[in-house]
């Protein structure tokens, strides 16, 4: 079975929300739409106070190149402009809806027909991607109409679709597969498409064999897609790693994805390309799982973009059970901790997972015993206790020298100290103290 | 309800401790205790807990009055260090207070004097192991010979271990191999039986404590040294097969040269340090002054890590 080439590691797998159907939550009293949901710079918004707005209407326009459109997810009045404090306590620029009625833009097909043909050309279906704002799911949040925009003298050969969900606990991309199988085939179709590659690959980690079943069957009445089993180690839908395991090539560092002829989308991508591209519905949802194993029950949901945390916990489960000692948006490797849970969700979030208090705190950290476990298990070849040691000591210039910026953060070294130092956070501080030296020197 | 925590990602861990390693090495040695305490008897047992009770001790002192440090005694480590120096002297009576002196060297001066647990360039039980041979040359060269088994009795003959008959009387004398796997001769503690030496051995690759990079490495060159030698000349060397029986080979390439703290991180450079103690160990065997060479081989090749450290990098995935 294929994998990735070096490290990684296994942390306990805990689909517990696997047999959950998605549910479709109900809209909230009031909306909080932040105007930067994605990679680069905040959107700007285009509605003032007072302003009457229909589910899918364009909210906040894309004016900068790295940016993304941003709709609204409900219907009824504006509010205010103004910042509002997202789930990890920054200030983001914020379009505060009131909620009234459902009432959707009439150019949104809502039928649950399946339509299959797209008569788009390459061109054009990446103009829509960008007039519908949709990014990256995967957690990156990158805009698609710019990856899938190939610059000159690059050429795609491999589009790739990351459906190894090797988060623990994550669920969401698993009931989309058994659920909406043929629009995510649809979705990935089109995709191929606007790239002109041969083949689609949708690597799907083998935890998952109902998944790749139901993918299997789906994409036979389809060109082009090829379902590939990956093996369960962490982290195999990274993006690096999930190249290296499907192709075999590498990503050099500070090295793109398209440098390797590759493209990556997650597959959560793929279906809202579906709904984006055939039925004219912009990124205006999220599929999330609320998890836990704490919790009375576990969920998985439609959500719209901008409903807060505390209303999908009300929603699913009342109320945080006593014992939480943590709410986490995406998994236990890579999510992060929620500081305000009266935040709204952004595009791409995948979950609201709650830890309990036992295993909400860290054990004391004690000596290195230079095992040399973190080196082991870095899946990009690294030396995770060299970074604790410079980077304590701010020998920033050696940190460099010894490519601290290839770390792609997954958690792998942390995860297996036997000392509970805490690498990822000192290799995080390292890699931005290397960036300030990098801008001070231009 | 309480506030939530807020840490940086992941938030869970493999649940690995440097205890854990250190008592599932403590484990690991538990076949070798009993293959000594079933051919010494009860001076075997009494070595064993004199010495680790004083590198116990030893260390619980230094860090509450010299250092004034939280102790850190429960690790397991100074159990390992007592364990590993017990393994490496003559289980006679003589060695009783001698062994408290050894702790005190191997933790004091091996161990914490460089600030403790992780910072020692050398394996402490060899520093304390070594201090000994040089210090006591007569007491700890002074091998009891193994009777039947479980011998009740403090009084015990001595002898020479096999490579000592080698070293003074020559090739007619030495014991056949298979006694030399099972155990059945003169030696220090840890050394007389490969076969529990090897048990303890497998647990610790199953547990992904040790990697087979050194041990193999350290044996395999070693087997491979001697061949060579024996090769040219049968009268004079070894045979290989006893050559990696005999002595400490087996209990330094398990346990001491894989000591996590003084050997090299990458595989690369295991191989490397493995390749040297084998190495040294035969090459000071044969032309040394000594019959056994493995503790220096290991501390020789102790104070190379951090340069293989800084040669041996791991692949990089990105280049």
């Amino acid at each position: 079975m294929k994998t990735f080439r070096m490290g990684g590691v296994h942390p306990e797998e805990n689909k517990i929300s696997n047999d959950a159907a998605i549910e479709v939550m109900p809209v909230g009293k009031q909306m909080v739409v932040l105007m930067n949901q994605h990679l680069g710079a905040p959107a700007t918004p285009i509605v003032q106070k007072g302003d009457k707005v229909k589910v899918g209407q364009l909210i906040g326009e894309a004016q900068t190149f790295m940016c993304a459109n941003v709709h609204s997810p409900v219907s009824g009045t504006v509010l205010k402009v103004e910042p509002c404090k997202d789930a990890f306590g920054l200030a983001k620029p914020a379009v505060y809806i009131n909620v009234e009625g459902d009432e959707w833009m009439e150019t949104i097909d809502r039928t649950p027909d399946i339509k299959r043909e797209c008569t788009l050309e390459p061109k054009e279906i990446v103009a829509k991607l960008k007039e519908m704002g949709i990014v990256g799911l995967g957690g990156a949040t990158f805009p698609a109409h710019i990856k899938y925009s190939i610059p000159e003298g690059k050429t795609a050969e491999y589009l790739i679709i990351n459906a190894a969900e090797c988060e623990p606990y994550l669920t969401s991309d698993y009931r989309v597969m058994m659920e909406h199988a043929e629009e995510v085939c649809i979705g990935v179709s089109i995709l191929r498409k606007a790239l002109g590659v041969p083949n689609a690959y949708i690597g799907i980690e083998s935890n998952k064999p109902l998944a790749i079943k139901k993918m299997q069957e789906t994409a036979k009445e389809f060109e082009g897609i090829i379902i590939e089993p990956l093996k369960v180690k962490y982290p195999q839908g990274a993006e690096k790693q999930l190249i290296n395991a499907v192709t075999g090539r590498r990503v050099g560092s500070g090295k793109l994805p398209i440098d390797s002829g590759c493209v990556v989308s997650n597959l959560g991508t793929a279906f809202a390309v579906y709904e984006a591209i055939q039925k004219n519905k912009p990124l205006i949802e999220n599929i999330l799982t609320v998890t836990g194993k704490e919790l009375p029950s576990q969920h998985n949901y439609i959500v719209r973009i901008g409903t807060t945390y505390n209303e999908i916990i009300a929603h699913s489960i009342g109320q945080l059970p006593e014992t939480t000692g943590k709410v986490i948006s995406g998994g236990t490797m890579m999510g992060k901790a929620v500081v305000n849970l009266d935040a709204p969700t952004v595009k791409g979030n995948s979950s609201v997972l709650v830890i309990g208090e036992k295993e909400a705190h860290r054990n004391p950290e004690t000596a290195c015993i230079r095992c040399g476990k973190c080196a082991n298990a870095c899946p990009m070849g690294l030396e995770p206790y060299l970074f604790s040691l410079l980077v304590k000591n701010n020998r920033v210039e050696e940190a460099k020298e010894h490519n601290i910026l290839d770390c792609i953060e997954c958690g792998c070294c942390f995860f297996s100290c036997p000392a509970n130092k805490p690498l990822t956070d000192e290799i995080r501080l390292g890699k931005n103290k290397v960036r300030a030296m990098m801008a001070a020197k231009k | 309800m309480n506030l939530l925590n807020i840490s940086g990602s992941p938030h869970v861990h493999s649940d690995e401790s440097t205890k854990k390693i250190m008592w599932r090495v403590n484990l690991a040695l538990v076949p070798a205790l009993l293959v000594a305490i079933a051919y010494f008897g009860l001076n075997a047992l009494l070595v064993s807990i004199v010495s680790v009770a004083a590198c116990v001790l030893f260390q619980w002192l230094i860090e509450k009055f010299i250092l004034k440090v939280p102790s850190t005694v429960c690790d397991g480590s100074a159990i390992v260090t007592g364990l590993l120096l017990a393994f490496n002297v003559p289980a006679t009576v003589d060695m009783l207070w001698i062994v408290v002196i050894g702790a005190l060297v191997a933790i004091g001066i091996g161990k914490m004097s460089f600030g403790g647990l992780g910072k020692n360039p050398f394996n402490p039980a060899l520093v304390g192991r070594v201090f000994l041979l040089i210090s006591f040359p007569v007491q700890m060269t002074t091998w009891p010979q193994v009777g039947g088994l479980f011998p009740m009795s403090l009084d015990v003959t001595t002898g020479a271990t096999p490579l000592g008959i080698l070293k003074e009387e020559g090739m007619a004398a030495m014991p056949q191999a298979w006694d030399l796997f099972l155990g059945h001769v003169g030696g220090s503690m840890g050394e007389v039986s490969a076969l529990a030496i090897l048990i303890g051995a497998i647990y610790l690759l199953c547990r992904k404590i040790i990697s087979w990079h050194i041990p193999v490495a350290f044996i395999g060159t070693a087997f491979v040294f001697s061949g060579i030698l024996w090769l040219i000349n049968p009268e004079q060397f070894l045979d290989p097969l006893s050559s990696i029986l005999a002595g400490g080979i087996m209990l330094g390439a398990c346990f001491m040269a894989t000591d996590m703290v003084t050997s090299p991180m990458a595989k690369s450079g295991q191989l490397i340090f493995g390749f040297g103690c084998g190495l040294l160990t035969i090459v000071i065997r044969n032309w040394g002054a000594y019959p056994e060479g493995v503790s220096f081989a290991i501390l020789i090749m102790n104070c190379v890590t951090p340069l293989l450290n800084r040669w041996c990098k791991p692949r990089r995935f990105a280049c």
